[in-house]
């Protein structure tokens, strides 16, 4: 199937799919509460269908790996699916066992690694002879994971293979490039590589695991079936098996540094044999705590986040057919994740598709949006609000950005009101203090070099 | 590009699965209704009430495989230009006023149907009703949008077909194992087809095949079915009807003998897929076309529907694993000829032959010993359990009446599939894995890795630079 394309969704900016697309509605109570163990919940009750969908958050995502050893978060959460020790009369299970188990509950459990957060996620059928089970076996993967090393060992070269086919792709090289370009030594942009696995042990995931997955560490969001009892008595059990929480167990982590502004700009052009030139744009962003978080994500679905009716779209790919898709996109986190623009296009336009997409983006920070372009946004993102927490899915996203961001619990029902007070004053002050155009990295990868 | 697993699962009242007690808050799903309009339109509709928002799409049953040779792509083209105006709505207008109304939008192209639609609050259902009938009935827009869009088509070829190796491996395996049928091309098109298209060849295929009677609106979401239909009446209703043009069958010979090909592109990683042809599910009933075809979609399943199934445990595990990744799926139905398709990416130091060998023999394996009762009934529990995920989206509902419709299917297909595979047994799918997997219906396509020029230094722009 081919379709048009829909905004990019990057793996590596969660943070501006769970932050920005949030939404409000009366009848949407977030309740909140601790357990006894430390752990912090919060819940929206969703009776409608049989199922629950539950996420736990631990900060321990990406941008505390070791340099040496990238990719060390993501792997550990990976392997926690690989089997389990024997423990309390449980026995163990090899990784085969473990996803037969599950899909003989009919459920799912796994986990990843963004940039800032190792989460799990346990989906499950509610029916009162599944649940517990589910829950129970969850609980037992989060705590009792085996790491063998030969599996590690297994996975580790599949990962290189598929990380040199990868670098084949104009995409993937542009992808680092770029990263590397904007973020220079931030963890953001650290590159997981054939040397950076090489380093990690299976030493490395146990002691990871033992020191940052320990309840009083969980934020767990819960979207389904159940009552705030049922909920309660779930996260307990799901938990049960981690160390018990004790004094100094949760002390403050280490701060991690900040993503330091660029100082130029600069420009790489990388032959490479390949149909299109990909072009990548951008600059260090700006942290999903900022004050001006609404003047920016409103400016950017103008500018190029609002599908086929952004100003990059209409001048990129409407007016002139550049290129098949042509976006930009803010990924704030508890860092100052990049702003992007992006591209692809026939090498021997690059040059031209780069200059309109500069002049829009130029024009557009150094103007800000028309009265016209600010209604039309708002039309779109305060009238399809309902759109973003209609399924349990988008719902289980919306409540895990708020525990993880500790915003407010009203946050989605005021969310339609801070939409509606972004005036274009505040988008062209925002956009001012955020972007600096003269001082962007730009990566094309494909096209001739440019002169 | 390999193949996405089938959507073979619809909305349905929750049969009860192996062992599970639905619990009693569980609320039945309101089941979907359907009608015919006097011009022949067909209005599926499904009330889901959960949230205050509803999809509508408009599905046309015609896609790529409705081309003819020398237009290849065109089907995809004029989803495109559908988006570029009528004789009251100008270019660009559409998808500014769907997003004026709150709404998010996108269409499709597939072999057998190409569809378009809206998310939207569902207050808004009749405003895109409004547009989206306009568009069906009265697409119009000059020469020159066509020349700029077909430019953008040509982007999207490259980005997804030309600088990915193995869609090009897929498009040549396609035009080896079919002849006749039109499967044989790919649905975005050749680039000398799409170097030599014409406006009206988009707008010929759009008077051949976008007429009421060859289209279905679904509407699923917070909607009244009274309501629908009648505002399906009132804008749909006016379209004039037209008769859908006779379809030539095209028939696909019967492959007598192995095809093998070989692709070279530059790559790291190898890459085999294998194609055997296979029966389709055309109808419930008891057939022994439709039996194997449902016994031939759980054997894929317990090959390969979970972690830890027999290919993944018997190739991609232990010191001498064969491969880093392997698959297996049916086609299952459709409106051309299906397939069962093998594939995997050898693990280092292993061969595309090796991994041929390994496939086969796991196929042969089921063939002789069966396959376990466990096994049987782990899929099936899947299958069941993933009917209720299912309903969290109206999307997810829509796209599957919908495309049920498309393949001519009943409105209870998705129900009626789930009670038939739920019924296979684990001699039937011995009996298939030992049927259709010898030489003579079998396609190969091996892509044989070529190195990328190294000698290509990155050359740095010097920084600072103003542009």
């Amino acid at each position: 199937m081919t379709m048009k394309p829909n905004l990019p969704l990057r793996a590596w900016c969660a943070a501006l799919l769970l932050g920005s697309l949030p939404v409000a509605q009366a009848a949407l109570p977030v309740e909140k509460f601790a357990l006894p163990n430390g752990a912090q919940v919060w819940l929206v009750q969703s009776p409608g269908l049989p199922m629950v969908d539950v996420q736990i958050d631990f900060d321990a995502g990406s941008r505390r790996d070791p340099a040496e050893q990238a990719g060390l978060a993501s792997v550990t959460a990976a392997m926690m699916s690989r089997g389990l020790v024997a423990r309390d009369g449980q026995p163990a299970l090899d990784e085969n066992t473990l996803s037969e188990a599950w899909a003989d509950l009919g459920a799912s459990f796994g986990g990843g690694a963004g940039s800032d957060r190792m989460s799990f996620n346990l989906r499950s059928l509610t029916y009162p002879d599944l649940l517990p089970r589910a829950v129970a076996l969850a609980a037992r993967q989060l705590a009792e994971p085996a790491f063998p090393a030969d599996i590690w060992q297994r996975d580790r070269e599949r990962m290189v293979a598929s990380i040199k086919e990868a670098n084949t792709r104009p995409g993937t090289v542009a992808g680092r490039a770029y990263a590397q370009a904007v973020y220079g030594a931030h963890p953001y942009g650290r590159d997981v590589t054939e040397q950076t696995l090489a380093r990690i042990a299976v030493s490395d995931m146990q002691a990871l695991h033992a020191r940052m997955l320990v309840p009083c560490r969980a934020k767990v969001s819960i979207v389904g079936a159940v009552t705030r009892a049922q909920a309660q008595a779930l996260v307990g059990q799901l938990l049960a098996r981690l160390p018990a929480s004790s004094p100094g167990r949760c002390a403050p982590l280490p701060a991690v540094q900040e993503v330091a502004a660029l100082g130029q700009a600069s420009e790489q052009s990388i032959p490479f044999e390949s149909a299109q030139a990909h072009v990548f744009i951008g600059q260090p962003g700006f942290r999903r705590n900022d004050p001006d978080y609404f003047a920016l994500i409103v400016g950017n679905y103008i500018l190029g986040g609002g599908g086929f009716v952004s100003r990059l779209s209409s001048e990129v790919r409407e007016k002139r057919g550049l290129s098949y898709s042509v976006y930009s996109y803010f990924s704030p986190g508890l860092h100052a994740g990049a702003f992007t623009l992006g591209l692809q296009t026939r090498p021997d336009q690059a040059a031209q598709a780069v200059q309109v997409a500069r002049d829009v983006l130029d024009g557009f920070v150094a103007d800000g949006p028309t009265e016209a372009e600010l209604r039309a946004a708002k039309d779109n993102l305060i009238g399809g609000f309902a759109l973003r927490i209609d399924t349990n899915r988008k719902l289980l996203d919306n409540v895990a950005g708020i525990a993880w961001n500790d915003l407010p619990l009203d946050y989605l029902d005021t969310w339609t009101q801070q939409v509606d007070r972004v005036s274009v004053a505040d988008i062209k002050a925002a956009f001012a203090r955020k972007l600096q155009p003269r001082r962007m990295a730009t990566v094309v990868v494909g096209g001739a070099p440019r002169p | 590009m390999k193949h996405p697993l089938p959507r073979i699962l619809a909305c349905i009242c929750l049969a009860l699965p192996l062992g599970f007690a639905p619990a009693a808050h569980a609320q039945a799903p309101v089941k979907a209704e359907q009608f015919t309009l006097a011009n022949g339109l067909t209005l599926i509709v499904k009330p889901d009430r959960r949230a205050p928002t509803a999809v509508h799409m408009l599905w046309v049953r015609a896609g790529a495989m409705d081309e003819v040779d020398g237009t290849s792509g065109v089907a995809h083209v004029l989803e495109h230009m559908l988006f570029k105006g009528t004789p009251d709505v100008g270019v660009g207008e559409f998808s500014r006023r769907v997003a004026a109304l709150g709404g998010r939008e996108n269409a499709f192209t597939a072999r057998d149907y190409t569809g378009y639609y809206q998310q939207i609050p569902s207050s808004r259902l009749e405003d895109v009703m409004k547009l989206e009938a306009d568009r069906f009935a009265r697409n119009q827009w000059a020469d020159e949008e066509f020349r700029k869009e077909l430019e953008v088509v040509k982007e999207e070829r490259r980005l997804r077909t030309e600088d990915n190796p193995r869609a090009l491996l897929y498009e040549q395996l396609n035009a080896t194992a079919f002849v006749a049928s039109p499967y044989r091309r790919p649905i975005v098109g050749w680039m000398s087809d799409l170097d030599a298209m014409t406006p009206d060849d988009a707008r010929a295929f759009y008077r051949q095949w976008y007429t009421p009677a060859n289209a279905a609106v679904v509407v699923a979401g917070d909607v009244d079915v009274a309501q629908v239909r009648a505002l399906a009446e009132k804008y749909y209703g006016v379209i004039p009807a037209r008769a859908v043009p006779a379809r030539k069958p095209r028939t696909e010979p019967v492959q007598a003998g192995i095809r093998r090909i070989e692709y070279k592109a530059p790559a790291e990683q190898a890459y085999v897929a294998m194609t055997f042809k296979v029966p389709q599910l055309r109808t419930f009933e008891p057939s022994p076309e439709a039996d194997d075809a449902l016994a031939l979609t759980v054997l894929a399943a317990v090959l390969d529907g979970y972690t830890g199934a027999r290919l993944n445990r018997a190739l991609e595990q232990g010191p001498d694993r064969v491969a880093d990744s392997a698959g297996a799926y049916n086609g299952l139905w459709g409106r051309g000829p299906q397939v069962f398709v093998l594939d995997a990416v050898p693990a280092p130091g292993k061969t595309p032959e090796q991994v041929e060998a390994a496939l086969r023999e796991q196929v042969a394996r089921v063939a002789q010993g069966g396959v376990t009762e466990a096994e049987l009934n782990r899929v099936k529990t899947r299958w069941v359990a993933g009917e209720v995920y299912k309903l969290d989206s109206v999307m997810n509902q829509a796209r599957e009446l919908g495309s049920q419709w498309a393949l001519g299917l009943p409105l209870d297909a998705g129900e009626r599939l789930i009670q038939r595979l739920r019924g296979v047994t684990a001699q039937q799918v011995q009996a298939v894995a030992a049927r259709y997997f010898g030489d003579d219906q079998l396609t190969v396509a091996v892509l044989r890795p070529q190195p990328v020029d190294k000698n290509r230094k990155p050359r740095a722009a010097p920084t600072g630079s103003r542009h």
